[in-house]
């Protein structure tokens, strides 16, 4: 077992079966188990109050190790984007203490934010454009980046012509350009139909699995929550805190038909009591 | 009037569906497209000749060489005399040069302005008032005033051009780049974008469209400007503006009319070409440009 947890798409598979098939120290040939991951985003007794007075967050703490996909789902407006906005620095003058491993982060937005003046190919070079990667390597990631998501054959295409599933894997497509180590997800699928959403949802876990990258997303659907992550996180109304914890059992890579288990529909029925309780 | 409504509202609908399913309707309308122009220069010509022939004696009691009918203006002006075509071609050339350079002018200066304003809340504030004015005082106060300080001199002429372009240029580049959305600047502050690429990467390209509606707005400006300019400049040589004045003032209606003309086309034929080359440069991405 020890040895399998060396390959690292075994290491996930194993790291979310600690929970139920497999001991921990079995797992990781080490009595704590997960907890020996290296830390990837840290957040202790972070709380932020803007300006004109709102209390967005309250003594937030919680960790994201390698690996981990940590999703924060709670009511509207409850702060959940917020944490990410700190987290990547977007947003200052948080209080408390939060930690990045590593500044190369991925984040995706609710908006796929593409700009409208560049092709799919431009779009997904942007961020090594800023960072001055040449040109030729530009072309290389982004060509990488677009094959993974799936949008070959679109590379010459312009935003305006893409339908919002396909601005969303441009979207996705050009953090993918960067191979962050952390990505962060803020409800980027929230406007797009059940059906869309779904499937990006499986592609995302494929993703997941085979790019080696930790995740932090935002949501408000529940379903999306428990079918993504290795841990959701409960959120209450603002100002935000974290309220309840739930560990996902179910070991990666995971197939539509999880949706369908009885396992899946209990915990997203504990999630969803505790989202209720904290409202 | 209810059918180009429809008309309008199919297009838009087809365009959000994709481009494959647009050509039914574009096949729809593109008759129209090119059977309304002629329609209404057709209207336009008939109400000239109405009000020429008929109108001016018969409901303003004016005598009828006021407004000489549209194929005398053209045979007086351009067909008959020699002399008066190339005094007009002169004279249109003259009023182009002196509204292109002004126009160039006031593109290079509104810009810079706009990129200035934009770049702290501050300088927007200390100087769009100005611009405004520059806006709002008719030209006309200010024409005798250049007139007078730098004579009555290309230089003076190009100086009306660019005042009276200017604002257009300033108010919708400074628009165009306030209007870059608030998640695509997160997007270069992630990656530690400076304010020279966030300005050549993200604003200026987001302001692209409405720049150029600014550049159309005022290339026909620049034209009113070289003309109006003209018709106070008494001296020097004549552009379009003087010579509508010269023959104003000999009661040569046929000619006067052929030099408005001239001047309308020059400024039409600007539009279009500004049209054009916005459409060249941002119509493949931006919806509205695109499409007129």
């Amino acid at each position: 077992m020890a040895d399998l947890a060396a390959s690292l798409d075994c290491d996930r598979i194993l790291v979310a079966m600690t929970d139920s098939i497999i001991p921990e120290s079995a797992a990781r040939g080490a009595p704590a188990g997960p907890a020996l991951d290296p830390v990837a985003l840290a957040f202790e007794h972070v709380s932020m109050v803007f300006p004109d007075g709102t209390h967005a967050l309250q003594d937030v703490s919680f960790q994201v190790r390698r690996g981990e996909f940590v999703t924060i789902v709670g009511p509207s407006g409850c702060g959940k984007s917020t944490v990410l906005r700190i987290a990547s620095g977007l947003l200052r003058g948080a209080t408390g203490t939060f930690q990045l491993a590593d500044d190369n982060i991925g984040y995706v937005f609710q908006d796929a934010t593409l700009l409208p003046w560049r092709t799919v190919e431009k779009n997904v070079e942007l961020f090594a454009e800023l960072h001055g990667v040449s040109k030729h390597e530009r072309r290389q990631r982004s060509q990488a980046a677009i094959e993974l998501v799936g949008l070959s054959g679109f590379e010459g295409s312009y935003p305006r012509r893409l339908s919002g599933g396909m601005r969303m894997r441009a979207s996705l497509a050009r953090s993918l350009a960067l191979d962050p180590k952390l990505f962060f997800f803020d409800e980027p699928f929230g406007a797009l139909d059940e059906i869309t959403r779904e499937n990006l949802n499986e592609e995302l876990l494929a993703l997941f699995v085979h790019q080696n990258f930790s995740a932090l997303f935002i949501t408000h659907s529940i379903a999306e929550a428990v079918y993504l992550s290795s841990r959701v996180l409960v959120m209450s109304s603002r100002p935000g805190r974290l309220v309840a914890e739930f560990a996902v059992p179910f070991p990666y890579p995971r197939t539509e038909d999880l949706r369908y288990h009885p396992a899946f529909a209990e915990l997203s029925g504990q999630v969803s009591q505790a989202l209720r309780e904290a409202h | 009037m209810t059918a180009v409504i429809e008309d309008d509202a199919a297009v838009g609908a087809a365009v959000a569906l994709g481009p494959e399913r647009r050509n039914p309707s574009v096949r729809l309308s593109s008759w129209r497209e090119r059977l309304g122009p002629v329609v209404v220069f057709g209207l336009f010509i008939g109400l000239w000749y109405l009000v020429s022939a008929w109108a001016l004696e018969a409901v303003f009691n004016k005598p009828a060489f006021l407004v000489p009918p549209p194929h005398e203006v053209i045979t007086e002006s351009f067909l008959s005399s020699a002399k008066i075509r190339n005094e007009m071609l002169r004279g249109l050339w003259l009023s182009t040069q002196v509204a292109f350079l002004g126009l160039v002018i006031a593109m290079v200066l509104g810009m810079t302005v706009a990129v200035l304003m934009s770049r702290a809340r501050w300088i927007e504030r200390s100087l769009f008032p100005y611009a405004v004015a520059l806006q709002a005082v008719p030209i006309l106060a200010f024409v005798p005033l250049i007139g007078s300080l730098l004579g009555f001199s290309f230089t003076a002429r190009v100086l009306v051009c660019v005042i009276i372009s200017l604002f257009p240029i300033i108010a919708n580049t400074l628009f165009g780049l306030l209007s870059a959305e608030s998640g695509q600047h997160d997007l270069f502050s992630l990656h530690g974008a400076g304010r020279l690429k966030r300005l050549t990467k993200l604003q200026l390209p987001a302001a692209l469209p409405s720049i150029f509606t600014g550049f159309r707005i005022s290339a026909g400006l620049s034209v009113i400007g070289a003309v109006v300019g003209d018709f106070f400049f008494r001296q020097g040589e004549a552009g379009i503006g003087r010579l509508i004045d010269v023959y104003r003032s000999r009661a040569d209606n046929p000619q006067m009319f052929g030099a408005v003309i001239l001047a309308a086309v020059l400024g039409i034929v600007v539009f279009w070409i500004f049209g054009f080359i916005s459409r060249l440069a941002v119509g493949r991405w931006h919806e509205a440009t695109g499409q007129s």
